[in-house]
C-alpha cells in the first residue's frame, strides 16, 4: 500500500514551487486535485521552452504535474465556490502558492477554511512571506537568488554574479512545504487537529546557505570570496574545483595537497605542507594544479587518484552520463501516458521505498479532465 | 523523561519522534536537523574516537572550542551518544536502543552497516515499526557504488555543471552543496511519509536515496524536455541563467552593481526600458535569437544604474531584481522584519548566530537556541534512561 493512500490534497498551486511538492506527495500515493482556472488553467501550461510541445501543452507542465488530476473553477463565482468548498470538505490538505492576500480576497483563508474544516492542513508558499515590504514583488526563482546572495557562491571572481541554472529555490521551497505538511499530517493522525504550514521563497534561500550563511554571521561578517582560479566553494580549500585536462575536466574535491602533488608528480605542490595554507593560497595552489593538469588526459589522472582514494571524478555532460552504465542501472525514466495516449519520457520520483522504484504511469490531466468524474464523486 | 525542550515554540508536530542519526558531514545530518525543529529527539550516534568527522572539518577555519562551526551549524538540536559498533557489547546496547526509536538514518556506503549486523533486515526484525533510512552517494547497485559520495564529485557526474554560467565556460559548479541539501530534504519527506504510514497500518518501511538519484530528479525538467526534443537544452552565450528559458532571462551588469531580469515579453520590456534596439525582435524570436536580444540588452543596461532601471521595471509590474550580496540583504528592512536569524547558547557562555528553521507552523517561527552535543555528550544519561 502506498504511504499515503488514502490522503486527499486539493492544490491550488502553479508553476514550480507548489507543484513540485504536490508532485511528491502524489508519488507517494496521495490523491493530488489541482484546481485551475478555466480556460488557460496552471500558466506553466503555456510556459514554452524552446519549442518543445507535448499535446500542445508545454512540457514542463507534463513532468511537473504527471500522476494529478484537473478540476477547472473560476474562484469568483459563487457555484464554483461551492464545488470548490465541496471539495475542500473531502480533503486533509489545502494548498496555494498565490500571493499574500489573494486566498482572502477569494474567500479561501485559512481563518475562513479553518473555521468550516478544523481540521484541513492548509500549506502556503510565498515568495518573501505574508507581511513586510516585499509582500508584493513576484516570487520568481532568479529574483530571489539575486536577492539573497546566492549568486555572489558562483563562478571566478572576475565574473558577474552568477546564478544557478537549475531554479533551485522553487524546489526547495518545495521540499519544504512538503516536509511541512508530511509533519503536520503525522501530528493530525493522533490529534485529529489541523495546522497551517507557511514557507517563504526568502527563507528556503537563506535555508540553503545556512552553512556558509552561518560562517560569515559569525566572522565579522565577511563577504564570501570566489576563487580566482577554478572556482568551486567559496568556503573551501584548494585544490575544490573543475579542471581542464586534455580532453576534458576533472572534479577535484578536499585533498591533501602533498599527497596530491606526490601523486601528481607535480613538484610544485611540494612547497604547501601547511593545511592552513590550503585555503589562504588557493588560488595559487589551483593555478599550479591546473597548468599541470592540463598536460594530460582526464582518464589519465583518474587511473592515478581513484586507487589513492583521492576525491576526484570525471565531468559528464548529459548525454556523457547517459551512455554509462552506472547511469543506466538506476533506471531513473519512466514514461507516462495521458488520456489522449500521449506518451511521455520523463524521471521518476527519486525515493525508493521498501526497495522499489515509484513508477506511477499516469501523466498529467488535460484542462479540467476531472470535472465530471470529481462533480459526481463529491456531488458537486 | 525527554531532556527539556529548549523550543520556544510551544507544541510541535515531532514530539514524541526519537531518531537515531548515524550520518555524518551534510546530507544526513541536515535532514536530522530538519526532523529536530519539526520536535523529534534526533540523537546522534558517533564513534567514540572522532565522531561525525565534521567536527574536525572546519569551512574558513572556524571553530568553536573543539568543534569546527560548521559542525554546530548543523548539528545543534540534537543530542550525541558514542558507540563503537564492533563491539558486540556496546552493539547490543544500540541495538536496544533501535528497540525503542521511531527512525534509523544514515548515510554510510552500501553494504557498511550491513556487515555490522544493522541493515534493514536486521533492523526490522529488532523493531517492525521502525522507519529505516538510507542515503548514498550513486546507490546501492553498479559501477559507482564504491564511488565517494561527495557533492561536487556528485555534481561533476550527474551532468549537473552544465547547467550554470555561459555556454562558453566549461562545466561550472554550483558552489553550495546542492547533492546532500536536496537529498537531505527528500529523506525527510520520505521519512515523514512513512512515520505518517505507520500511523495508519503499524508497519515501518525502508526509505533509500542517493545523491545522484536525487540530482537527476532535480534536473527533471531538462531531461524530460531533452527526452522530447533529443536536444540537450544549452546555456546562453550571453548572461545565462537557466538553459530552459529564452531572452530576457539573466543577469545584467548596469552602470554600478547588477540586475536580475526574469521573464518579461519582448514588447513591454522594450517599452518600459525606452530601448529602441529591441524593435527588431519580437516574442516568437526569444529562443532563436536568444543572445542577439540579451547582447543588446546588455549593452543597453550599462547606460545607467540598478535603480534607475529597476524602477522603470517595478512601475510596470515586470519582474526585475537588484543583485544583492549578504551585507546589502541585511541591511534591508525586509530582511530584519523575517526574523532569519536565532542564537545558539554553548554551555561556556559563547553564543553562535545561525539560521532558523524556513517552515512555519501555525503562524509560529521555529526557534531552538539548543547547541550541537559534543561527542558523546549523552552517552551516559541516554544508557541510563534506556535501560
Amino acid at each position: 500500500m502506498p504511504l499515503l493512500e488514502g490522503i486527499t490534497i486539493v492544490d491550488f498551486s502553479q508553476f514550480l514551487s507548489g507543484p513540485s511538492a504536490s508532485l511528491r506527495l502524489a508519488d507517494f500515493g496521495a490523491r493530488v486535485i489541482k484546481v485551475e482556472k478555466p480556460k488557460t488553467g496552471d500558466i506553466c501550461r503555456q510556459l514554452y521552452v524552446s519549442a518543445v510541445e507535448i499535446a500542445e501543452e508545454s512540457t514542463i507542465f507534463h513532468t511537473i504535474n504527471r500522476n494529478k488530476e484537473s478540476f477547472t473553477a473560476d474562484l469568483k463565482e459563487k457555484a464554483d465556490q461551492e464545488a470548490i468548498w465541496k471539495l475542500i470538505g473531502a480533503a486533509d490538505v489545502v494548498m496555494h502558492n498565490f500571493r499574500p492576500g489573494v486566498m482572502a480576497r477569494l474567500g479561501f483563508s485559512y481563518d475562513e477554511v479553518k473555521a468550516r474544516f478544523p481540521q484541513i492542513i492548509y500549506a502556503e508558499i510565498s515568495g518573501y512571506g505574508q507581511d513586510g515590504p516585499w509582500a508584493d514583488l513576484p516570487g520568481q526563482d532568479l529574483l530571489l537568488q539575486s536577492l539573497t546572495g546566492l549568486t555572489f557562491l558562483n563562478g571566478e571572481e572576475y565574473k558577474a554574479p552568477t546564478p544557478m541554472g537549475i531554479s533551485v529555490v522553487d524546489l526547495l521551497a518545495g521540499t519544504q512545504l512538503a516536509q511541512g505538511i508530511l509533519a503536520a499530517l503525522y501530528r493530525k493522525e493522533d490529534t485529529g487537529r489541523g495546522s497551517l504550514v507557511q514557507v517563504s521563497m526568502l527563507e528556503s534561500a537563506m535555508d540553503f546557505q545556512f552553512e556558509v550563511f552561518t560562517t560569515f554571521l559569525n566572522d565579522g561578517e565577511e563577504l564570501p570570496q570566489r576563487s580566482k582560479v577554478n572556482h568551486g566553494h567559496c568556503y573551501i580549500a584548494a585544490p575544490y574545483g573543475v579542471y581542464e585536462t586534455k580532453d576534458g575536466f576533472l572534479a577535484l574535491a578536499m585533498g591533501n595537497i602533498v599527497t596530491l602533488g606526490d601523486l601528481l608528480a607535480c613538484e610544485e605542490l611540494a612547497v604547501f605542507d601547511d593545511p592552513k595554507g590550503w585555503f589562504d593560497r588557493r588560488d595559487e595552489i589551483k593555478a599550479v594544479l591546473a597548468a599541470h593538469l592540463a598536460n594530460n588526459t582526464t582518464q589519465h589522472w583518474l587511473d592515478i587518484l581513484e586507487p589513492a582514494d583521492i576525491w576526484c571524478a570525471k565531468v559528464l555532460d548529459m548525454e556523457a552520463m547517459m551512455e554509462e552504465e552506472g547511469y543506466q542501472v538506476l533506471e531513473m525514466e519512466m514514461e507516462v501516458r495521458t488520456t489522449n495516449g500521449d506518451r511521455i519520457r520523463t524521471t521518476r520520483c527519486p525515493i525508493r521505498v521498501n526497495g522499489e522504484r515509484i513508477l506511477p504511469g499516469r501523466g498529467a490531466p488535460f484542462l479540467g479532465e476531472h470535472n465530471d468524474a470529481l462533480a459526481r464523486e463529491f456531488g458537486l | 523523561m525527554n531532556p527539556e525542550s529548549k523550543s520556544t515554540t510551544k507544541s510541535l508536530p515531532l514530539e514524541g519522534v526519537i531518531v537515531l542519526e548515524f550520518c555524518q558531514y551534510l546530507s544526513g545530518p541536515s535532514a536530522g536537523l530538519r526532523l529536530a525543529d519539526l520536535g523529534a529527539r534526533v540523537i546522534k550516534i558517533e564513534n567514540p574516537g572522532k565522531g561525525d568527522l565534521c567536527r574536525i572539518l572546519p569551512i574558513k577555519n572556524r571553530w568553536v572550542e573543539n568543534d569546527s562551526l560548521l559542525f554546530h551549524t548543523i548539528n545543534r538540536n540534537k543530542e550525541s551518544y558514542t558507540a563503537n559498533l564492533k563491539s558486540e557489547h556496546e552493539l547490543a546496547e544500540i541495538k536496544r536502543l533501535i528497540g525503542k526509536a521511531d527512525v534509523l538514518m544514515h548515510n554510510f556506503r552500501p553494504g557498511v552497516m550491513e556487515k555490522l549486523g544493522l541493515g534493514y533486515e536486521a533492523v526490522k526484525a529488532l523493531n517492525a515499526g521502525l522507519v529505516y533510512a538510507e542515503i548514498s552517494g550513486y546507490g546501492a547497485e553498479g559501477p559507482w557504488a564504491r564511488k565517494p559520495g561527495q557533492d561536487l564529485l556528485l555534481q561533476a557526474m550527474s551532468g549537473l555543471m552544465f547547467a550554470s554560467g555561459n555556454q562558453k565556460d566549461g562545466p561550472m559548479p554550483f558552489g553550495l552543496a546542492i547533492g546532500d541539501m536536496l537529498c537531505g530534504a527528500q529523506a525527510v519527506q520520505g521519512i515523514l511519509a512513512a512515520l505518517v504510514h505507520r500511523k495508519r497500518t503499524g508497519k515501518g518501511s525502508r526509505i533509500s536515496l542517493s545523491l545522484l538519484e536525487s540530482l537527476l530528479d532535480m534536473q527533471f525538467e531538462v531531461l524530460t524536455t531533452y527526452f522530447a526534443s533529443g536536444k540537450r537544452p544549452l546555456r546562453s552565450a550571453v548572461n545565462s541563467a537557466h538553459p530552459l528559458l529564452g531572452a530576457p532571462y539573466g543577469i545584467y551588469a548596469t552602470k554600478d552593481s547588477h540586475l536580475a531580469i526574469a521573464m518579461i515579453p519582448i514588447a513591454p520590456l522594450r517599452e518600459a526600458l525606452g530601448c529602441g534596439e529591441l524593435e527588431r525582435f519580437d516574442q516568437s524570436m526569444v529562443f532563436t535569437h536568444r543572445d542577439a536580444i540579451k547582447q543588446v540588452l546588455a549593452d543597453f543596461l550599462k547606460s545607467a544604474t540598478t535603480d534607475h532601471w529597476l524602477a522603470k521595471l517595478r512601475e510596470k509590474g515586470l519582474w526585475a531584481m537588484d543583485v544583492k550580496d549578504w551585507k546589502q540583504l541585511k541591511a534591508t528592512q525586509g530582511y530584519r522584519q523575517s526574523n532569519l536569524e536565532q542564537i545558539i547558547k554553548l554551555t561556556n557562555g559563547q553564543s553562535i548566530k545561525t539560521n532558523r528553521c524556513p517552515i512555519r507552523i501555525d503562524g509560529e517561527v521555529l526557534l531552538s537556541d539548543r547547541p550541537a552535543p559534543t561527542l558523546g555528550e549523552h552517552t551516559a544519561s541516554i544508557k541510563q534512561e534506556f535501560n
